[in-house]
């Protein structure tokens, strides 16, 4: 296995920060919590077909202040993952490969994943909290 | 000595044609990608309609047929996608090779266990 000894690449010390690279590993990372969310899906569909007792149970964990917390946060993860993931369709179309228009559409993606969740949120208070 | 042992691997490789599935998991990771942003936009609507239903009202919601199919094309979809991009991070991050075989299986059983389990739910409402 010599060739583990190779120097690996990227050496992220000698970057100077961007927000492209916080905005790339933020992609995974709200994957990462995404894939995670998806047990509360399958809890929560497993108990709707299941009957009232384990569906309340399942309620009752997403309005604890624990569960509020983790739907707070997959809900910016989603709305995140959401406009950066649209962000990386458009690169894959060849859109927006300019060094200006990654900052520009990085900073887009934060503004409107934050704007979505302050939205969904309002909803959610507006109808009476869980 | 022959010159193919003088060559990088990528030397060799190159000039041999598409090893036949090469960009087919990057083509599958879009594909499902585009088609959850109009099923998430759909699914928060969908919970924020049952946040405050009782548990008839939850269950009528998943029953109706156009939510039964658009929740069961999610669910299919959601797991397509988290298996694809966990299974890139685990190639990118994971380099003790049992440790990535084994974490690579759990996420791919985990996957189709969690949308088989959802679909049957589903389909169970939906039927009832």
């Amino acid at each position: 296995m010599a060739q583990t000894a190779r120097p690996l690449s990227p050496h992220l010390g000698v970057y100077r920060w961007q927000i492209t690279m916080t905005l790339s590993i933020l992609h995974r990372a709200t994957g990462i919590a995404l894939a995670v969310g998806t047990l509360l899906v399958i809890a929560a569909l497993l108990a709707l077909a299941a009957g009232p007792e384990s569906y309340a149970q399942v309620h009752g964990f997403c309005a604890s202040p624990f569960g509020l917390f983790l739907l707070f946060g997959w809900t910016w993860s989603l709305c995140y993952h959401l406009c950066n993931g649209v962000r990386h369709l458009a690169w894959d179309a060849g859109w927006g490969f300019e060094i200006p228009r990654t900052y520009v559409t990085g900073w887009t993606v934060v503004i409107a994943s934050v704007v979505l969740t302050i939205l969904v949120w309002a909803c959610v208070l507006t109808r009476g909290a869980a | 000595m022959s010159a193919a042992d003088l060559q990088t691997p990528l030397k060799r490789a190159r000039g041999l044609g598409s090893a036949k599935s090469g960009v087919h998991h990057w083509i599958v990771q879009r594909v499902t990608a585009v088609a959850l942003i109009p099923l998430c936009l759909w699914l928060v609507y969908l919970v924020l309609a049952a946040m405050n239903a009782d548990y008839a009202q939850a269950r009528a919601l998943v029953h109706a047929p156009a939510n039964a199919l658009l929740l069961i094309a999610f669910v299919l979809a959601v797991f397509w996608h988290a298996q694809l991009g966990l299974q890139v991070v685990i190639e990118d991050y994971v380099h003790t090779r049992w440790l990535e075989i084994a974490s690579q299986l759990a996420i791919k059983f985990f996957c189709v266990l969690g949308a088989v389990a959802c679909v049957l739910a589903i389909v169970k409402i939906a039927l009832a």
